[in-house]
């Protein structure tokens, strides 16, 4: 028997709002447990929700950097549960009418190009986080009500690959949208996945299974294939398939059952009377649609089409919008883009690699690195000095100043040059002698005995093409 | 001291010419209250110290010319947050609840320079119409201690109604302050929806829900309106629109007014005395030079169950934050986080509220949610259009507050129908979001009749013109209570 797998994901992603979605409290959730909260986040008595705008302006961005169609009047929804982390004992969330509808991702997985449809995104509060101690078990609400944005695939993923391939892709249009940070490792971009199998040949779909809240990529990937061969050999016995809501426990690699259907909760959802619908002019999504960061995939056309960059180098320099903005800016500061994109791809990525540290936190700037690009191609220093003053650089010291500053200028001219190539030539006639004898290395000697002389100040380049021209003569 | 013939006019007056210091006025507010609550059990907490401070620091900064509630002793019903003094909603649930900030209603009343007494007994969770259904026992009629005296704000309107206070906040959901208040013989003015800030408001069915004041004469009521409306950044339903100043035009008048009467408001289930009030209301009405013609509201008929199911929903979602975990009470014998729940919910609420909560749960589940909450929602829409198609012509509605004066206590605990029953002439008006306040118009077998006017979206304006037009020209308001004391 062949089957069919059919994957769906719903994605959530936290913002990077400075403040809550409904609470003026700052949306941070490192801190001491329960410092960044207030009355709202409590659910005390007597207090209400505002909207924080911008929040529903980077819902916007993101539904503009994902094609979808934004709605005019989208309206919150409560969705109803009990639990310690939600002190409301509902989230206020979009169910009805959401933030935007529709939608795609274009993916590259297995050598080919794929849509993913989008069914709709929406934006809602998180919740609050439990420990369980011994005797107690904790409550700390200060994610309590950070900003999320979920974004609801079509089921039209036909791979755990695939679906890893577009999990990767979404991050990184969300990454160069701006609005999140999407830093895995803080469970800022989690997923509900669902999947079915089904024979080849079987027209409806089987019923599906969730997997709720899994925080990396690879779980994601792990968990369906675990799943589709579970599923698969299920029917491959004869049986059917439930419905279920199950967990992937990334220690085993399996899934185990949570829950049936028959327990699921009932949400009760209904409007969410204390706020009312959003009013979103064409004018706002305008302004938004200008301020949008170009994509990488845009981004990396530009790179190849008119930098005359290879797709590798245009792939390495879009894998994060710091790294392509930094790019961006260089070239508008006027380096060249083949030595530049090197530059980032080599020392820069060594430096970051080596102190662990993001190119954002450094004192590295587009302009000084490429004062030090145009020093080299210039022919101004060399390579070699270029190492010493890329360190200045890594510490914020402007590149002509470091040069000036400990007399590192290249001797690159001739009429200086020419009467230290005598000299050596005429102290060294036996290296002289050699070279006419066909002996090419003792050229080597000889150039090295020019930048001993000038303390290693001399432009290689030009002492071996002087000494070329007075050996042949 | 009693306000039973007093209005705040006067009192400002006495306090602006020194015949009496806000903190005198205050210590002999808190005594009568003292001493008169024995018998009518209005008040569930009150703020004794700190409104003694409080009328002493107004009175140093000298009684304020320009704000009629500067030094003015008031009370607050007990859904509305009150910091540092125990705001319970009248339930076991929040029995040791002090908050931790103002409501704005009641900061606005405090900037104005009003001392705060007390807070006043009401239904739980103010679901209720009786004041029947508070933890802290219920509160007794002024007119006689054998009645209720309405619900859920019973205590405000008592206190008012037999002078231990001149003025008093309460909420509105479903007629909560218009029917305390025709019940006991006082103005109650329910704003339009988005009118008057929530923030700080317990809630209960959060689209239905407005603060209001209850007083002993319209002139005082707008006074008050002045003060707490307004547009506030913590409300986003409350309204930006600008607040008139609402005594501004409260004597021109009613000549040219053109009103409605509908019919459905009159109809068989009306107390014979009480129809009897509104169509001699009305004869006033057109005397004053007004037209009063009768009009069809058709939905009026499918309010109440309609609303019950609206705001059970809302209420059983705003009410899911009592669970015992932060704040309230938490039952001592939970074993595990469901039995926390359970227990803690069970032994909290009292069987009013549990109902509800049972009623809006269900409604809002999923087999029942198209069936009850929808059909409900669509109905609300069709009562809004009644009315707007009224206000097409009209300036504004007349109608009782209420079918009968006030029962007697008891009489309808064991049959929650019946005293929701109660509500039917007051729950469109906030189905629709409209304001709505109630006005003395007579009385039967000793007990008062409440006449309702109900108004266009932000018209308060008019209501209390038509309302004070009303009672310049009857008397119904100079009758007082026994309890009182006085005549």
């Amino acid at each position: 028997m062949n089957f069919i797998t059919t994957i769906g994901l719903e994605v959530h992603i936290e913002l990077n709002t400075k403040s809550k979605i409904f609470s003026p409290s700052p949306d941070e959730y490192g801190d001491e447990a329960n410092n960044n909260t207030n009355v709202i986040d409590w659910g005390y008595p007597g207090v209400l929700p505002t909207t924080n705008k911008q929040v529903v302006a980077d819902g916007i961005t993101a539904a503009l950097a994902l094609h979808s169609k934004v709605n005019r009047h989208p309206h919150f929804d409560r969705k109803n549960y009990f639990y310690p982390d939600n002190p409301k004992a509902y989230q206020i969330t979009q169910h009805d009418i959401p933030d935007a509808q529709g939608g795609y991702v274009t993916i590259h997985t297995g050598g080919k190009t794929k849509k993913i449809t989008l069914t709709e995104m929406h934006i809602e509060e998180d919740a609050g986080k439990n420990t369980h101690g011994i005797k107690y078990s904790y409550v700390d609400l200060n994610r309590q009500g950070a900003p999320l944005i979920e974004i609801v695939s079509d089921p039209v993923i036909s791979s755990p690959q695939e679906a890893y391939d577009y999990l990767e892709t979404l991050r990184q249009i969300i990454l160069f949208s701006g609005i999140s940070d999407v830093k895995m490792e803080e469970g800022s971009m989690r997923a509900d996945v669902n999947i079915s199998v089904r024979p080849i040949g079987q027209k409806k779909l089987n019923n599906r299974i969730e997997m709720k809240n899994v925080n990396s990529f690879n779980y994601v990937k792990r968990g369906l294939e675990y799943e589709e061969k579970r599923q698969r050999q299920i029917l491959m016995a004869g049986g059917t398939i439930q419905a279920q809501t199950r967990r992937f426990n990334e220690n085993t690699g399996k899934t185990t059952l949570m829950r049936t259907k028959e327990n699921a909760d009932d949400y009760r959802y209904f409007p969410e009377p204390d706020l009312p619908s959003l009013d979103i002019s064409d004018e706002w999504i305008n302004e938004l649609r200008d301020e949008l960061p170009e994509m990488p995939s845009k981004r990396k056309h530009h790179y190849v089409d008119d930098l005359g960059l290879s797709s590798y180098d245009a792939n390495v320099l879009t894998q994060t919008k710091q790294m392509s903005d930094f790019f961006d800016q260089m070239i508008k500061d006027g380096a060249d883009a083949k030595m530049a994109s090197n530059y980032l791809q080599g020392n820069v990525s060594a430096y970051l690699n080596s102190n662990q540290i993001e190119l954002k936190d450094t004192k590295i700037t587009p302009k000084n690195l490429t004062t030090l690009i145009n020093l080299v191609k210039k022919g101004t220093i060399s390579t070699k000095m270029a190492k010493k003053v890329f360190k200045a650089v890594t510490n914020g010291v402007e590149p002509n100043q470091f040069v000036k500053k400990h007399g590192m200028v290249q001797l690159s001219d001739p009429s200086q040059l020419k009467p230290i190539v005598d000299n050596v030539l005429t102290s060294n006639p036996q290296s002289v002698d050699d070279f006419h004898n066909g002996k090419d290395r003792a050229k080597g000697f000889l150039v090295g005995q020019v930048m001993k002389k000038t303390r290693g100040k001399a432009n290689p380049q030009m002492v071996s093409k002087l000494l070329s021209e007075a050996l042949n003569k | 001291m009693n306000y039973l013939n007093k209005n705040m006019t006067g009192v400002h007056k006495q306090l602006m010419n020194g015949d009496i210091t806000s903190e005198e006025l205050t210590k002999q507010t808190l005594d009568n209250i003292k001493k008169t609550d024995t018998k009518l059990n209005a008040f569930i907490d009150l703020n004794d110290s700190k409104a003694l401070d409080d009328s002493k620091a107004v009175d140093q900064k000298g009684i304020d010319a320009s704000s009629l509630l500067s030094g003015m002793p008031i009370a607050i019903k007990d859904n509305i947050l009150t910091k540092d003094l125990k705001t319970t909603a009248a339930s076991k649930m929040l029995s040791n609840f002090t908050p931790i900030f103002d409501a704005t209603v009641v900061k606005k009343l405090a900037a104005a320079g009003a001392i705060n007494v007390g807070k006043t007994n009401m239904d739980e969770f103010a679901m209720g119409s009786s004041t029947e259904h508070s933890v802290f026992g219920p509160t007794h009629n002024p007119w006689n201690l054998n009645k209720v005296p309405g619900g859920s704000s019973g205590g405000s309107a008592a206190a008012v109604a037999s002078g231990e206070i001149i003025a008093a906040l309460g909420s509105d959901t479903g007629g909560s302050i218009r029917q305390p208040a025709a019940f006991n013989g006082i103005v109650g003015m329910k704003p339009t929806y988005g009118r008057v800030s929530r923030w700080g408001l317990i809630a209960f069915g959060s689209s239905f829900d407005q603060i209001g004041s209850l007083t002993r004469n319209v002139y005082d009521n707008a006074s008050i309106l002045n003060v707490i409306a307004g547009h506030d950044k913590h409300d986003l339903t409350s309204s930006d629109k600008a607040v008139p100043d609402y005594t501004q035009n409260i004597k021109k008048g009613v000549k040219g007014l053109k009103i409605a009467l509908p019919e459905e408001y009159l109809s068989d289930g009306t107390d014979k005395n009480v129809k009897d009030a509104i169509l001699k209301a009305a004869e006033t009405y057109k005397k004053l030079g007004a037209t009063v013609e009768k009009v069809s509201l058709p939905h009026t008929k499918y309010g109440v169950a309609a609303y019950y199911i609206l705001a059970s929903s809302e209420a059983s979602s705003n009410l899911q934050r009592y669970d015992g975990i932060r704040y309230g009470y938490r039952s001592k014998d939970a074993n595990n986080l469901a039995e926390l729940y359970v227990k803690s919910r069970s032994e909290g609420f009292g069987d009013e509220v549990k109902r509800r909560i049972m009623l809006g749960t269900f409604s809002l589940s999923a087999g029942a949610f198209d069936a009850y909450f929808k059909k409900a929602a669509k109905v609300r829409t069709l009562i809004l259009d009644d009315f707007k198609k009224v206000f097409d012509h009209y300036d504004m509605i007349m109608a009782p507050t209420t079918s009968t004066p006030a029962f007697d206590l008891g009489s309808k605990t064991s049959d929650p129908v019946s005293m929701y029953m109660n509500d039917v002439l007051t729950i469109p008006v906030n189905m629709a979001g409209l304001p709505g306040m109630s006005i003395p118009a007579g009385f039967s077998d000793g007990m008062p009749i409440g006449m309702q006017l109900i108004g266009r979206p932000f018209d308060e304006g008019t209501m209390y013109q038509a309302g004070y037009a009303f009672e310049q020209n009857t008397d119904f308001h100079k009758h007082f209570p026994k309890i009182g004391g006085a005549k």
